[in-house]
């Protein structure tokens, strides 16, 4: 089951903790992947590890026209894209009343613009195919909302209702666009936090522990699979029952 | 019949799965022939690829007939 062998994947945001992790995990099941990310180094390292099968496509996803580059080269390196994962976010917190135009435009821009034309992107290939997956990484925050993260928490929202729309109009092509939404995963990010904050975060979780990467690539892996073909516009909540939706 | 017609019909015939005599010169895509709106934007794929020329999305719209399609990649190529 789940078996991956001759599907090419581009996953954006391949530097960090979650991303590296999908990376992994659609190469373990034997797909080709294309690793995206801002920083080149920890790319190379990650390709590195995975040795054959792994491209290094460095990518600002604030550059519009880098943006659009990217499908292209990631179909010449590795021949199509027949999976997409839109992973690569950024947060820019901040109370709402204080929030800056600047602040809420860059976190629009680069994860739900940047996802909108990464989809459109590789749409043509899977339309000719008549297979694909597009896998876009959401949140819970974009379900529930959360304070000092009104611009994060729309642009994920808007990840989901962008994936149901274009589930809709590419389902009668084999191609299906789901959404994962994790909860709090160990990342460097989650690392940062003191014991008093991860105390009051374990409070809300019913499971009593942070996710792990891996457990958000195993429902990526299951969406990019042929047996998920029958699951599209759907969101798949990661997040130890802490928003059971 | 020109060689473009023809190559166009081709696609068609093929993309739409419909009679050849059933493409005529004032055959809607949507209304005559069958399509949804993604076979319109699949069909504009395909003539920018046996053609080689771009189609751009504001002209892509006006093409609702096999002879409006004709007509913009006799122009266009």
């Amino acid at each position: 089951m789940f078996d991956l062998t001759g599907k090419n994947a581009l996953v954006t945001g391949a530097s960090g903790g979650i991303g590296a992790e999908i990376a992994r995990s659609l190469h373990a099941r034997g797909a080709t992947v294309g690793l995206s990310g801002t920083r080149t180094e920890p790319l190379e390292a990650l390709a590195a590890e995975l040795g054959e099968r792994a491209y290094v496509l460095p990518c600002n996803l604030s550059d519009m026209e880098a943006v659009e580059a990217l499908p292209k080269q990631a179909a010449e390196a590795m021949g199509s894209v027949d999976i997409l994962v839109n992973n690569a976010g950024i947060t820019r917190d901040n109370l709402f009343m204080r929030m800056s135009d600047d602040e809420w435009n860059s976190v629009i821009n680069v994860n739900l613009t940047a996802t909108f034309k990464l989809c459109k992107g590789v749409m043509r290939g899977m339309m000719k195919a008549r297979w694909g997956r597009i896998v876009n990484i959401s949140s819970v925050v974009g379900a529930t909302g959360n304070p000092g993260q009104a611009n994060y928490a729309a642009s994920k929202a808007g990840m989901i209702g962008m994936s149901k729309s274009l589930a809709y109009e590419v389902a009668s092509r084999g191609i299906t666009v789901n959404a994962v939404a994790p909860g709090f995963i160990t990342t460097a990010m989650t690392d940062k936090l003191t014991a008093d904050q991860k105390a009051g975060i374990m409070g809300q979780i019913p499971a009593g522990r942070m996710g792990d990467p891996a457990e958000i690539a195993a429902a990526v892996v299951y969406l990019a699979s042929t047996e998920a073909g029958y699951v599209t516009g759907t969101t798949l909540h990661v997040n130890g029952g802490m928003a059971m939706l | 019949m020109s060689d473009v017609a023809d190559r166009v019909k081709k696609i068609v015939v093929e993309h739409l799965g419909v009679e050849e005599d059933k493409v005529t010169e004032n055959a809607s895509f949507i209304d005559d022939l069958g399509a949804d709106s993604l076979d319109t934007v699949e069909l504009v794929m395909a003539f920018e690829e046996e053609f080689g020329i771009e189609i751009p999305d504001d002209a892509a719209e006006n093409i609702q007939t096999f002879g409006d399609a004709v007509k913009f990649i006799k122009e266009a190529s």
